[in-house]
């Protein structure tokens, strides 16, 4: 591993309501690049995103042991603050979700929640955002429209501003595509590409060719545990362990 | 099927005429706007005046509502975000429970609980003297009344919230309460105006209960401690009786027209409001 890793998971497990989601996970996750989850459905790829900004707490019968640290910090540490967690990620759902207000309220949504109330200041987050999503041009006339207006694609871009608006280090993605168009999709795998030099960016796909367009590292999870892991062309063309093979050739999905 | 609905809605419509139509010797007497306005009830003197019913059904229900719109929010919410499911199952029939209880039985309650309390303890703090039987014990009664409807609509609105959209909230760094307070009750407001319109219906027009409790004295309230009397309570009371006296019925049967009018258009000004909110954040 050439990059210093951001997150770090030691010996993660993963039970709700009884049964063992995730299995003794360990993985560091490099800084400032895009590593994909990928596996079947019901592997377990998104419960492990959702560990790393402890969007579990809220699941019921749910049971969390071993450490994943981020920073340095173990965010399952009983001092752990989670709030403060959380705004270190930005997380991008299936489908988007924008919250019932305006276009330019999403985006204030997070800053206003840790404090920042001046207006002017308000004004050029939310430009500085949607500039960088690339909505600026489309909806700088309409900012106090009701966001559930835009179409999905525009919504999704505005729910990646709205989570860049909190300045974090790491985004996260679950399937963020899987509800898109080819072309918004396509606009959403730019921003990865183009946001990685700034972030660090975790994906669950079941894509594998969208694993491969856009991400420098790929992880396998199969059963709840990982398989492999590894930098994209490798584990894609010459993976080590057979499952991973099978996986890759179709065999198993 | 057609038929039927059809028939149903004339229903409303056959209500209105007939209630105009017995009402109307009313109006050969005194014209509409005095009716309203006029304070003075005495019938066997040909007076009659509904202004004190309008304020009393109208003090009651307000009443009812400002105290029991908060403190069903704060349940509901509770139940559906911070209860554990078990004490949910609980707690959720339970409250439905309180919506079967015959309406006579909340007026027996109201006149053995909650009239001492507002005349020994409440209403001191206030005012020199109170009887207890006040349009703010009336109201509640009824606040009581109507806390179930309102508490397992508005659970049942809170739960239709994904859980993603509150996700999205927390994983920006909100904390839970602000993200209910400003994502989750936003959402969900169409759908608590919704309940909080078939609550105030309800209000309008619960009699037995509110009667009971309410003091009936045809004065407008000037104060939440004075005593009140709504216009179900004024045609429940004295329908049947006295009706030798000329116009009686007349004057009750406008009672009830008031009443239909009030609620019609209470309900008509709900769903003009209720569009408006749910077209600016149409759902998505």
């Amino acid at each position: 591993m050439t990059q210093h890793p951001l997150i770090r998971v030691r010996d993660l497990n993963v039970h709700i309501g009884g049964h063992h989601i995730l299995k003794h996970i360990n993985i560091n996750i490099p800084d400032k690049s895009v590593t994909s989850i990928i596996g079947p459905s019901g592997c377990g790829k998104t419960t492990l995103l959702k560990t790393f900004n402890r969007l579990l707490d809220d699941t019921a019968e749910v049971r969390v042991t071993g450490s994943v640290l981020v920073d340095e910090e173990d965010i399952y540490a009983s001092g752990a603050e989670v709030t403060h967690i959380r705004k270190k990620m930005g997380l991008l759902s299936q489908r988007p979700y924008p919250l019932p207000m305006s276009i330019y309220d999403n985006v204030a949504y997070g800053p206003r929640i840790h404090g920042i109330r001046k207006k002017t200041d308000l004004d050029d987050i939310v430009e500085k955002q949607l500039k960088d999503t690339g909505l600026w041009e489309e909806v700088k006339d309409r900012l106090h429209t009701s966001a559930a207006k835009l179409s999905i694609g525009q919504q999704q871009r505005l729910c990646l501003a709205r989570g860049l608006a909190v300045e974090p280090e790491i985004i996260l993605g679950d399937e963020s595509t899987s509800a898109l168009d080819p072309i918004s999709t396509h606009k959403i795998e730019d921003l990865f590409v183009r946001l990685k030099e700034q972030y660090t960016i975790v994906l669950v796909t079941h894509i594998l060719r969208q694993a491969r367009r856009i991400s420098d590292y790929i992880v396998f999870v199969y059963m709840g545990e990982i398989v492999e892991f590894g930098p994209t062309e490798e584990l894609l063309l010459n993976p080590k362990e057979e499952l991973t093979k099978q996986y890759v050739k179709g065999f198993i999905s | 099927m057609l038929i039927l609905s059809i028939a149903s809605v004339s229903f409303v419509f056959l209500i209105g005429i007939g209630l105009y139509w017995r009402a109307a010797p009313l109006f050969e007497e005194q014209t509409l706007l005095s009716l309203f306005s006029a304070s003075e009830w005495a019938p066997s003197k040909g007076q009659f005046g509904f202004y004190p019913f309008i304020m009393g059904t109208l003090w009651v229900t307000l009443i009812a509502i400002v105290v029991a719109l908060p403190l069903c929010l704060l349940t509901a919410i509770y139940l559906t975000e911070y209860a554990k499911p078990g004490v949910r199952s609980v707690i959720l029939p339970l409250v439905n429970i309180l919506a079967g209880i015959p309406p006579v039985i909340y007026g027996v309650w109201g006149i053995f609980f909650v009239v001492p309390i507002v005349r020994e303890y409440i209403a001191p703090q206030f005012t020199d003297y109170s009887s207890g039987y006040t349009v703010f014990t009336g109201g509640v009664v009824l606040a009581v009344m109507i806390f179930p409807i309102l508490v397992s609509i508005v659970s049942e609105v809170l739960r239709t919230i994904p859980k993603e959209l509150k996700d999205a909230s927390l994983s920006l760094g909100a904390t839970k309460w602000e993200t209910i307070k400003k994502v989750v009750l936003k959402r969900a407001l169409s759908g608590i105006v919704a309940a909080t319109v078939l609550a105030v219906s309800r209000a309008f027009g619960e009699t037995i209960a509110v009667l009971m409790v309410c003091g009936n004295v045809p004065i407008a309230p000037t104060s939440v401690f004075d005593g009140g009397y709504p216009l179900p309570a004024l045609i429940a009371n004295n329908f049947g009786e006295m009706m030798s006296i000329p116009l009686y019925d007349s004057a009750l049967m406008f009672a009830a027209l008031l009443l239909f009018v009030i609620i019609f258009l209470f309900n008509l000004v709900s769903r003009i409001v209720l569009h408006r909110v749910e077209s600016k954040y149409s759902a998505s």
